[in-house]
């Protein structure tokens, strides 16, 4: 009998070491611990109600476990056999607690490719990751294939760069293949950077070694003996494991020199980040690797070319690398069996938000919004209204209602005026105003902007401020006009994808929610009530009862009014605190 | 650690390990193997059930037979314990009473693995336990 | 080479391949407006980071406009550079960087020369939008003896900083912070003086805003001139003459040595002395120690040093004493003209005049920013009183003409005064890279062979290439002669000497492009080498047209020594003419 706990850093933070030391103690108190593995796994992906306690073999699935219900766990399951069914998923819909994942909505619809691993092996240990058919794929490559085939392969499988682009990675291999040098690089970006997005931590954290192993079959393709993983220093978990991957995977001879046998060498490295978002950018990567500042210069010359010291280098990200051995496993054929035409296999995505099912999912290309959002997220929150999901990061753009039947590809997200980013997605509901939900994202990218080039560097500043001018009511009809020619001029100047990105999502609410944006302009009202300057705060006279509660809880003195009358808010000096609301008891003041 | 030096290294290595994540690999899929569900609550322990799972496991591997054992609470069968539940894949399951190991000898040789028939079966009137209770919340 | 056909602006060209749409325009006449692109073509300096964003042209097929500056052209590649979406994606680019940048143009030391500026002309730039709440940048201004940085005017084009660490290698300066509040300085936002800057100055010659500009000490120079208890002499380096007319509206390369002493004897300076009569002054010093070494040398002693370098440079001084240190005696130690001239005005001809030290002023005209610097080093001060009070570039010379109403085109051209105002055609090819060596070669050559040069002039010690080497035959012994101009190219040098490599027995080091002629204190060349070359051919007119071509023929020098310093190398020289140098390398401890 196994049980999986997950040891992703979400769950982690919820403690679940502690669940691991309980259930190994109480095991030993009963004698059991021979009997019973204790394993500590990478993320299960149902980060919203973790941590998670798996038990094999009648996969039972115990959700938002404390270390304290390790002895129930041991007592009644491991010994008596019996569930334990306080800790078992209640599907909100269906009002019933369901034992086994596979029939959770949250788990049916998943295809899982890239987590393949995540949740289900000990990624400290090598030798569960090779019980999984770990590095038979670079066995194959090196003893029955070459260079050659090995990109036909991934070629033919129409992978395409999970970082945010959706570059064809075969094609990119090849294009490095072809750079001939004495030294070729091989880069893993484990510089996952958009707010919200988690999930090459969370492969790194559960499959550290597919990674390895993929990174290895791409230095065999394109003749590079190094490879190096860029991973920012805020990930200390993936760090740790990444570390013993490699030591183990060295002790093993599967990276160094002579691997199997052969002729082929490869090692890997790891180069830290210090969080710079710019740098997920791949040139920027590179200068940052290099010691240099983490800054984009002008493609072309592309890695492949001049990369890493000037020498061809190929990056892919973290999650295309987790798909490669399994191309090379089941083929071509197989992998390009899933997805649409154009985006082949599957799509991790980071939900969160006003969601049910806040985690992390693997689906199919050409999965719809309304499944992900509706069916494995679980609809929205307190049974709130759905407004706008957004995808892609600070680069992607906010999605309606109206595109909720899209299936999800990467060139339907950009049709959609959004993109696929590294597949963080944020669900909103009518409570959040859409201006301020751009102005969010640009907070985010003034203070990411790397400030190489003009456009990025000052015009995402204006944007932001402009924004700002918004939420207060300040601005006019022409702003919005000239808003938008700044958007696009940034798009159209800037020289990284940062800031040819960056105004997506105030162009895609412009388009969407036009109308939000007159009310703030013309009404001076925040339709989502999210606005503060826009808010105001006054008295129904016909409820007010003159009791004076108000006047005694506002801690500025804007509430004046004689006993027994009627009050006045004076909006000139209210902070907008709200504690009059909360003090009246007669719901004698609303906000306008 | 001894390195990996050929592929065939490897997948010989492969096939000691699997074993370590088989369990999970097979109740990822439990429909395509054998599943054997022991009744192992107070009654069936105090009954043999626990000596009667880990003969199933042994023998099971030593002849070969993909198979998934698995405990499950009390089947509502007390009078019959230990109880086993069968199921082969794409048929419907049965459920044997009285299993000793050597009954499940004979049920691994006879119903498993050539289909036959064994005596102690217990006829079908019980829904599957979570479909119960969840009719009870 | 490899062509391509490309259209711009519906003409058609034929280019090589590789050419960037920028260029590929402009030999058709087309001139697209760059900001941060620079390019010193003769030099091999070109900065395109691809950042401002201003050249952007429309490009057919391409999604996203393109930087002219940095993108290379394709066979049948079509450009529009003045398409509505052009020019307003342009104007647009320009108010954002307006929006960030202050509007004291009536008060900036760039006003009238400012890049910036002109753009925001030729792009009729008439408001910039949201100003009222737009944020603008804030850095403290940072004061150094000779250059000033006042960050808020910083237009991120870097060009200052591919000088410093490309061209010069000296590493002072970098971008720092990210996003709105990047900006290009020294590490951890440092103040410059605490840096590995030479104040070779050429980060203010590239700048094309006013964020990086000279210290100022005009103020001072006009306080001491109308100080009548004062005697004000004023020294003009060589480089000035060829480049000050240029602030007036003439050719870069007019000669108007004539008009800068008039316009300096009107400004009020009672003697008006040239530099070049203390740079054949540095030949006979710097010479006779070469010549000493090189017998020593010759004649077998292992332990003398050679290569000797020269050492008229004060930015390639502070460089080695940054760098270097553990080779600080391996250049020469004779002072640099600026403070040979001080040394002796404040003494030789102080005595002659019967005025007492602390009434002499002397004032110098500098091609260089470095030279401020090192007129306050306090090595080069007599109880406080430096030998040089005040060095100013030639850019403040023009304005301080400009502001006494002087035209320099309209002045006579006038003598310099002597004994100190006397000087060679040596002394003018200081202002050239490889002049000095020349120079040098010019006295030594005499004085070791015993011969008369027949031909003066070493054309192959002359040109704009980074690194030179020739070897001049001395009479049967074959001297190695290397030529570095740029801190880059020096340092190259230095290691090989570092490493034994080295097979020069002397080498002339210039920081700055072309020598003196690209000094940081030059009027702006904005990124045309054209003028760079312009100086320097006036350089070696000057040195033509003079009647005596060699340091130790200039007879005022003979009289200095017979009446004051005795020989070169004396004990009066060695004390008056030479110095000693100091270890700047600092190590930084990060905890």
């Amino acid at each position: 009998m196994h049980l999986l706990v997950c040891g992703g850093t979400g769950c982690r933070a919820s403690a679940s070491d502690s669940i691991v030391e309980s259930l190994k103690q109480e095991l030993e108190n009963k004698g059991l611990s021979d009997e019973v593995q204790v394993i500590m796994t990478g993320c299960f992906g149902f980060c919203e109600k973790g941590p998670i306690v798996k038990v094999l073999p009648d996969n039972t699935f115990y959700v938002e476990v404390k270390h304290e219900d390790a002895v129930e766990i041991v007592d009644e399951h491991v010994i008596k056999g019996r569930q334990v069914k306080r800790l078992l998923y209640q599907d909100p819909e269906k009002k019933q607690s369901i034992s086994d994942s596979k029939h959770m909505d949250f788990y049916k619809k998943q295809i899982r490719i890239a987590l393949r691993n995540c949740g289900f092996i000990d990624p400290e240990n090598v030798d569960e990751y090779i019980g999984r058919d770990g590095y038979m794929a670079l066995g194959k490559c090196i003893n029955e294939m070459t260079p050659q085939d090995v990109i036909k392969e991934i070629k033919d499988s129409g992978l395409r760069g999970r970082g945010g682009g959706g570059f064809p990675t075969g094609l990119k291999w090849e294009i490095a293949s072809k750079n001939n040098a004495d030294q070729k690089y091989v880069v893993c970006n484990a510089d996952e950077g958009d707010p919200g997005a988690f999930m090459d931590r969370s492969i790194l954290e559960g499959d550290p070694h597919a990674v390895l192993e993929a990174m290895a079959i791409c230095g065999y393709a394109t003749n590079a003996s190094k490879g190096l993983i860029y991973i920012r220093a805020e990930y200390p978990l993936a760090i740790k494991r990444l570390k013993i991957a490699i030591d183990q995977a060295r002790e093993y001879g599967l990276l160094g020199k002579n691997i199997f046998g052969s002729d082929f060498e490869f090692d890997v490295e790891l180069r830290y980040g210090a969080g710079a978002f710019v740098c997920g950018e791949e040139t920027a990567l590179i200068h940052s690797m290099e010691g240099l500042r983490g800054e984009p210069t002008i493609k072309p010359p592309y890695p492949a070319e001049k990369g890493y010291l000037g020498k061809p280098t190929n990056v892919n990200n973290v999650e295309t690398f987790a798909n490669i051995p399994v191309i090379i496993n089941k083929g071509a054929n197989w992998f390009n069996k899933i997805g649409t035409e154009k985006s082949k296999g599957t799509k991790v995505f980071a939900l969160a938000g006003k969601i049910n099912n806040v985690g992390l999912i693997e689906v199919p290309m050409g999965t719809t919004l309304r499944e992900v959002i509706f069916e494995i997220g679980g609809g929205i929150k307190d049974g709130k209204k759905f407004k706008a999901v957004q995808t892609g990061g600070p680069s992607g753009g906010c999605l309606t209602e109206k595109h909720l039947d899209t299936p999800i590809d990467f060139d339907n997200l950009i049709a959609a005026g959004s993109m696929m980013g590294s597949g963080g997605m944020i669900v909103m509901d009518e409570d959040d105003c859409m201006v301020s939900v751009a102005k969010f994202y640009l907070d985010f990218t003034v203070e990411e902007s790397c400030g190489k080039c003009s456009p990025c560097r000052i015009g995402n500043k204006r944007l932001y401020e402009l924004l700002d001018q918004i939420t207060q009511g300040k601005a006019t009809m022409d702003d919005l006009q000239r808003l938008r020619n700044m958007c696009e001029v940034i798009k159209d100047t800037s020289l990284c994808g940062l800031g040819q990105t960056s105004p997506n999502p105030i162009l895609s609410t412009l388009d969407n929610f036009w109308d939000e944006y007159v009310a703030h302009i013309k009404d001076h009202k925040c339709p989502a009530g999210q606005c503060k300057d826009l808010m105001k705060y006054v008295v129904i006279e016909e409820n007010c009862v003159g009791c004076t509660a108000c006047v005694r809880v506002c801690p500025v003195g804007a509430i004046s009014g004689e006993k027994k009358q009627p009050h006045y808010i004076d909006p000139s000096n209210c902070i907008k605190c709200g504690a009059c609301i909360e003090r009246c008891k007669f719901d004698a003041i609303i906000v306008k | 650690m001894a390195k990996i030096k050929t592929l065939a290294d490897l997948k010989k290595m492969r096939e000691d390990l699997q074993s370590k994540v088989d369990l999970r690999e097979k109740a990822d899929s439990p429909e395509s193997y054998v599943q054997i569900k022991v009744g192992m609550a107070t009654s069936g322990i105090a009954s043999g059930a626990k000596e009667v799972m880990d003969f199933l496991i042994e023998a099971l591997e030593k002849r070969n037979i993909e198979a998934v054992v698995s405990q499950t609470g009390d089947m509502g069968y007390c009078f019959a314990e230990p109880t086993i539940e069968v199921q082969k894949p794409g048929e419907e399951p049965i459920v044997f009473g009285y299993v000793d190991i050597k009954k499940a000898d004979e049920i691994i040789e006879k119903y498993i693995k050539r289909g036959e028939l064994v005596d102690g079966i217990i006829p079908q009137n019980y829904q599957v336990i979570d479909d119960k209770d969840n009719k009870k919340a | 080479m490899e062509k391509v056909k490309l259209t711009i602006d519906n003409k058609q060209i034929e280019v090589e391949k590789g050419t960037t749409i920028y260029k590929a325009a402009k030999q058709l006449g087309i001139d697209i407006p760059v900001l941060c692109y620079m390019n010193l073509e003769d030099l091999g300096i070109e900065n395109k980071p691809g950042g401002c964003r201003i050249c952007v042209v429309e490009v057919e097929g391409r999604k996203n406009l393109a930087p002219s500056c940095s993108t290379e052209v394709w066979d049948g590649m079509v450009v529009n550079t003045h398409s509505m979406r052009v020019i307003n994606a342009r104007r647009t680019v320009m108010e954002f960087i307006l929006s960030d940048h202050p509007k004291d143009c009536l008060t900036c030391a760039k006003s009238g020369n400012c890049e910036l500026q002109d753009m925001a002309v030729k792009l009729g730039i008439r408001e910039v939008p949201g100003q009222e709440y737009a944020e603008m940048s804030e850095y403290k201004i940072d004061f150094s003896p000779s250059l000033i940085r006042d960050l808020d005017k910083c237009i991120m084009c870097r060009r200052c900083e591919m000088m410093c660490n490309e061209f010069q290698t000296v590493g002072a300066l970098s971008a720092f912070n990210r996003g709105f509040e990047a900006a290009v300085g020294p590490a951890f936002e440092m103040d410059i003086e605490y840096s590995p800057c030479t104040y070779c100055g050429q980060c203010v010659a590239v700048c094309p805003t006013g964020a990086l500009t000279e210290k100022d000490h005009t103020r001072d120079v006009i306080n001491a001139l109308a100080d009548p208890t004062k005697t004000v002499v004023v020294q003009t380096a060589p480089a000035v003459r060829a480049a000050l007319g240029e602030e007036f509206g003439l050719e870069a390369g007019t000669r108007v040595t004539g008009e800068m002493v008039a316009a300096l004897r009107r400004l009020g300076f009672d003697y008006v002395f040239d530099t070049d009569f203390a740079a054949d002054l540095t030949i006979m010093e710097e010479g006779t120690e070469l010549l000493d070494r090189l017998t020593k040398h010759l004649n077998g002693d292992k332990e003398v040093k050679l290569p000797i370098l020269t050492s008229c440079c004060p930015a390639w001084v502070s460089f080695f004493e940054h760098n270097f240190p553990e080779m600080m005696d391996v250049p020469s130690s004779a002072r640099s003209p600026q403070q040979m001239f001080g040394s002796i005005a404040k003494t030789y001809f102080a005595d002659k005049i019967e005025v007492k030290r602390e009434d002499l002023v002397v004032v110098s005209i500098m091609p260089c920013l470095a030279k401020k610097y090192e007129a306050q080093r306090d090595e080069f001060k007599v109880d406080g009183n430096p030998d040089v009070d005040f060095s100013i570039s030639t850019r403040e010379l023009a304005h301080l003409i400009k502001e006494a109403n002087l035209d320099l085109k309209t002045l006579p051209k006038e003598e310099f005064d002597t004994p100190l105002g006397e000087s060679t055609g040596a002394g003018v090819i200081f202002g050239a890279t490889g002049g000095v060596i020349e120079a040098a070669t010019r006295t030594a050559y005499e004085l070791h062979t015993g011969k008369k040069l027949e031909d003066i002039d070493f054309k192959q010690l002359r040109g704009l290439e980074g690194i030179r080497k020739a070897t001049v035959d001395f009479e049967g012994t074959p001297i190695n002669i290397g030529i570095a101009h740029g801190l880059g190219n020096a340092r190259k040098l230095l290691e090989d000497i570092k490493a034994g490599k080295s097979e020069f027995h002397a080498i002339e080091i210039m920081s700055c492009p072309g020598g003196c002629i690209g000094g940081g204190g030059q009027p702006l060349h904005h990124s045309d080498s054209g003028i760079l070359k312009a100086r320097m051919k006036a350089i070696y007119e000057e040195d033509a047209d003079k009647p005596i071509r060699k340091s130790h023929d200039n007879p005022y020098i003979i009289k200095l020594y017979e009446e004051f310093l005795g020989k070169p190398m004396s004990e009066k020289a060695h004390h008056l003419l030479h110095t000693c140098y100091f270890d700047k390398s600092r190590k930084v401890e990060i905890s």
